[in-house]
């Protein structure tokens, strides 16, 4: 059954390029990254892209695929019509660094920014009780492949790079969350969250879910709950009004932020 | 940006202790170094937390005791042995098995979440050769949940770093999408750093440094159906040869039984084991459970005789031998083969791996979530409603860099391998489960072993010889400046046929020697491919670079499957059959002598008497020589460890009386 699709492929790198359009032979049970992968070794050598697994576990094939962000590895050519064009562009949010490639080190700069997990200092590996009922929330959370399709989606950074500084995204407000449930933690992050992760730009439109290849609940498990615990924080009405004005808190008087200075990751 | 071959374009950096590899094993062991506070870079070829650690599923061997109060170290080191075909590193067993528990609850406390018992302690589960439920898991994303704990870690790290000394980079940093080409070393042969390339820019860079940890991992992507990623083309096995160390046992692969089938796309990606250790059955075309008649005479006495023992085994495993599908991964995979051979095959030339009739839809779901979630999104395939199509595919490599076992150095100094790529540990199979833990066990005695390296020559450093860097970058840069040579991908594409067709799973002196004959033509031809494009991210020249690996690590497992004349663990010769006691004491070591690859026999060190007494005699009998044999003390074992052996085993009694394999 196999056939002759017809892709287009963005091909450049940080300064310039364009959708360049191919030919490829498709085989029974393909996922888009074999055809990319066919169309890599038979005639674009030098298309750079990125892949590990094959299997959706590794989070590296994130792309939009006619302008969905998904996964190339997990994305089946029986889903399109022979005779349509897909169209391969790299995540938009991210910096292209070359072809499908983009620079995704602003996640890794968020990722350095949470301070970590803080167990009690007193118990000693080995010694740790956990019920299965009270790490299946943080275990859902954990399941992230990291491959940034919710950063890459959430309307706060895709096309406003100006709020990267202010909001951590989906991804890694998950993860404050994650700590923030996670049964031997000790640490308070509810803070944080709000005003160095900018939990407030957060306004539940749930797209960060509907990408998310692990089908983890961001929106309904993770964000929506974290902004019930800040808001419970914050019921000192007068601090409540202020965040609601100003919609940006001011970063001043959170101690327990952790501010590396923010490096290139190469 | 210009292929500029000056090595003044070579960016630099010093460190103490350079990690190549950033899977389990190196972040272990950078984790290590940096604790010993030694200066450390982690490289790897991919992003920060991709490294294949990732796809492992089934979880980390560790002998905690949770599941069942009765297991501990001994037992543990009895199975690897045992899965091994007790040519492992006696040693390395030994170490593995005593510190795998502290090393996992460790990941605890670094914040992994793992499944709990109804006490709250770590869960375990049942994996093929494990006498009790010993794998510590989360679902069936325990590797996940490994690599993000210890990335978590390495960052936990650098954010002390950040407060105490102003830069979160001081003590470890990580270079992600560098890829190390060569390893260089001072006039006196020391180890002085490694050399290799930015991906993204193309930029060729050094890391000078005394001590280099190699946890590169594996060579899968050497075999047409294998379940490993790109990054798998054996760099740090070649990277070893090239520096002058000396690899171990290389024809021991590891073809995992139940790899997708179907479709051919997925061909080769993996089926967790946990399918099996969770009640998973193997049927052929006949609806038969075949693994019956194909329990070995080894293992005779563990394993169950009829389906009823062997169902009651999962809920009453003190009364009930196991089922054979939970084999080691060798006899199983055999099996399969077998099967196939025979005609009695699924649709897809497989057989079936079923677990829809086995446990109730709910249950699969919550203890085998992403294989449900593969099959249906990669095959269509309802795994609660249906059995699976499964055949064997290219796994692990249990040959590797030949290390001292205690502190992961190998023959050259200041080189030192921890993980998949260091040799020893497995024998000629490895246990599933014992790959994580390794990584733990001997990432971290690396990491401590590479930091006593830097204290030792801290007053005399070695300075990297110029010459070698020169000659690093003229080979990297090689392929782009040839025109008119044959596209890499085209090369790579018949090398893995070849080694699929010819030193597969079932090996044939003919077959082989054909095998080593066309590796001469690919040498040939990879030394003229030509690639198109600059040097920023041009996955055509990285798969030019990767090809001088893969034939390296090739004509490693070709020339070893050649000497081995026997059948044992991961290397099955047609020609003959039998495991051997005589090949048992024999390690097969390869080096470089120039550009030629030797091959040496070297025994294999002996098992420690106390060790050795946690065996019946009965069981030794199966796999040593006469001599052997008449040399271990004639008493039967005594103290805590023999008394679960003999509880365990209560059918070893009968042991003698089964046939001895001839050789
Ligand atoms: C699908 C699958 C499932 C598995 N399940 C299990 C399981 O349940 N239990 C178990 O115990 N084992 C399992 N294994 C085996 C186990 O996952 C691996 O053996 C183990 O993860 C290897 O870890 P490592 O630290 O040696 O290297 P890896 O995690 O493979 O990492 C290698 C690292 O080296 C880097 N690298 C390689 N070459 C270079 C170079 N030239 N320059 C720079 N960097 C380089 C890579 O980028 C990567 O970061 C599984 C394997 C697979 C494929
Ligand atoms: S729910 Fe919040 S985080 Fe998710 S996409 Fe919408 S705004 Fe972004
Ligand atoms: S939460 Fe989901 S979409 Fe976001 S990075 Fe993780 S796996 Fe990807
Ligand atoms: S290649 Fe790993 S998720 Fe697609």
């Amino acid at each position: 059954m196999g056939y002759k699709a017809k892709f287009r492929v963005w091909r450049g790198d940080a300064g310039t390029g364009a959708l360049q359009d191919y030919e490829v032979e498709v085989n029974e049970g393909e996922v888009v990254l074999d055809v990319l992968h066919r169309l890599q070794a038979t005639q674009a050598n030098d298309l750079a892209l990125r892949w590990n697994c094959k299997a959706g576990k590794c989070g590296s094939c994130s792309m939009e695929i006619n302008g969905r962000p998904r996964l190339g590895c997990m994305t089946r050519m029986s889903v399109f019509s022979p005779s349509e064009t897909l169209t391969i562009t790299p995540m938009r949010t991210f910096p292209v660094i070359r072809d499908l490639v983009t620079d995704v080190s602003f996640n890794y700069e968020k990722a350095r920014q949470i301070p970590s997990f803080t167990p009690d200092a007193s118990v000693k590996p080995g010694e740790f009780r956990m019920m299965q009922q009270d790490v299946n929330r943080s275990q859902e959370f954990r399941k992230c492949i990291e491959c940034y399709l919710c950063q890459n989606t959430c309307h706060v950074i895709r096309d406003h790079a100006e709020n990267e500084a202010a909001f951590a995204g989906p991804r890694f407000l998950m993860r404050v969350a994650e700590l923030e449930m996670h049964p031997a933690d000790t640490a308070d992050r509810r803070d944080i969250a709000q005003e160095d992760f900018g939990l407030g730009y957060c306004n539940i439109t749930k797209c960060c879910t509907e990408v998310c290849p692990e089908h983890i609940k961001i929106t309904d498990n993770a964000l929506i709950p974290m902004k019930e615990r800040v808001a419970g924080r914050k019921y000192d009405p007068l601090v409540w009004l202020g965040s609601k004005i100003s919609r940006r808190p001011k970063s001043e008087g959170t101690p327990v932020a952790v501010r590396p200075a923010a490096k290139d990751a190469t | 940006m210009s292929s500029d071959g000056s090595s003044d374009n070579i960016e630099r950096y010093s460190f103490d202790v350079v990690v190549i590899g950033a899977g389990g094993s190196g972040l272990r062991a950078a984790i290590e170094a940096r604790a010993r506070g030694k200066k450390t870079a982690i490289i790897s070829k991919s992003l920060f937390g991709k490294a294949h650690t990732v796809m492992a599923e089934g979880g980390a061997a560790a002998a905690m005791g949770n599941a069942n109060p009765r297991d501990n170290w001994q037992v543990h080191f009895r199975d690897t042995m045992r899965g091994g075909k007790f040519l492992n590193n006696p040693r390395m067993a030994e170490l593995h098995a005593k510190e795998a528990p502290d090393r996992v609850w460790e990941l605890e406390a670094w914040g992994a979440l793992f499944d709990r018992t109804a006490e709250g302690k770590i869960s375990q589960r049942n994996f093929g050769g494990h006498e009790y439920p010993r794998l510590a898991h989360v679902g069936d994303r325990t590797g996940l949940e490994m690599i993000r704990t210890l990335q978590q870690r390495v960052v936990a790290l650098q954010q002390q770093d950040a407060a105490s000394l102003g830069d979160p980079d001081a003590m470890i940093r990580v270079f992600a999408e560098t890829t190390i080409t060569r390893l260089v070393k001072d006039s006196s042969g020391r180890i002085a750093g490694a050399f290799g390339y930015i991906r993204d820019t193309g930029r060729f860079v050094v890391f000078e440094a005394p001590a280099v940890v190699l946890a590169t991992g594996g060579i899968g992507r050497t075999f047409k159906v294998t379940s490993n990623s790109w990054e798998y083309s054996g760099d740090g096995h070649a990277l070893a040869l090239l520096a002058g160390a000396s690899l171990l046992n290389m024809e021991f692969v590891q073809f995992h039984p139940t790899g997708m089938i179907w479709p051919p796309s997925v061909r080769g990606i993996l089926v967790t084991e946990s399918v099996r250790g969770d009640g998973g059955v193997l049927r052929n075309s006949e609806g038969k459970r075949f693994m019956f008649d194909y329990v070995p005479d080894v293992f005779r006495d563990q394993y169950a005789e009829t389906e009823e023992e062997a169902d009651r085994w999962y809920t009453d495993p003190d009364n009930n031998r196991r089922p054979p599908e939970l084999l080691p991964r060798d006899e199983v995979a055999r099996s399969i083969n077998s099967e196939i051979k025979a005609g009695r095959s699924s649709p897809h030339g497989g057989v079936f791996l079923d677990v829809s009739s086995r446990l109730p839809a709910e249950e699969i779901m919550r203890r085998l979530p992403s294989m449900h979630h593969q099959f249906k999104e990669l095959a269509d395939v309802d795994i609660t409603a249906e059995p699976m199509e499964i055949g064997p595919t290219c796994h692990y490599v249990m040959g590797g860099v030949e290390v001292d076992p205690d502190t992961g150095a190998s023959s050259v100094p200041g080189l030192f391998a921890a993980g998949e790529v260091s040799g020893g540990m497995h024998g000629s199979n490895r246990l599933g489960g014992n790959s994580l833990s390794d990584l733990l066990v001997f990432g971290k005695r690396a990491g401590d072993g590479a930091a006593d390296y830097v204290d030792s020559v801290s007053a005399s450093r070695p300075a990297a010889d110029e010459a070698e860097l020169t000659d690093a970058l003229a080979e990297a840069i090689a392929p782009l400046s040839r025109t008119d040579g044959e596209n890499p991908y085209t090369v790579h594409a018949e090398l893995q046929q070849t080694m699929n067709d010819l030193v597969g799973l079932i090996r044939r002196a003919p077959e082989v020697k054909q095998a080593l004959t066309e590796l001469e033509k690919f040498k040939e031809r990879a030394a003229h491919v030509a690639v198109a494009g600059g040097r920023a991210y041009n996955p055509g020249w990285h798969y030019a670079l990767d090809l001088r690996n893969m034939l390296l690590v090739a004509e490693c497992v070709a020339l070893a499957a050649l000497e081995r004349e026997e059948s044992r663990g991961g290397h099955t010769r047609d020609d003959f059959p039998a495991m051997s006691p005589e090949w048992r004491k024999v390690n097969l070591v390869l080096s470089l002598s120039g550009e030629k690859l030797e091959l040496r026999r070297k025994p294999l060190p002996p098992i420690r008497p106390d060790l050795l007494a946690l065996f019946e005699r009965s069981e030794l009998k199966k796999y040593m020589t006469d001599e052997e044999l008449a040399d271990l003390p004639a008493s039967e074992p005594a103290g805590p460890a023999s008394e679960s052996a003999s509880e365990s085993e209560s059918g070893s009694a009968s042991e003698s009386e089964s046939k001895e394999k001839g050789h």
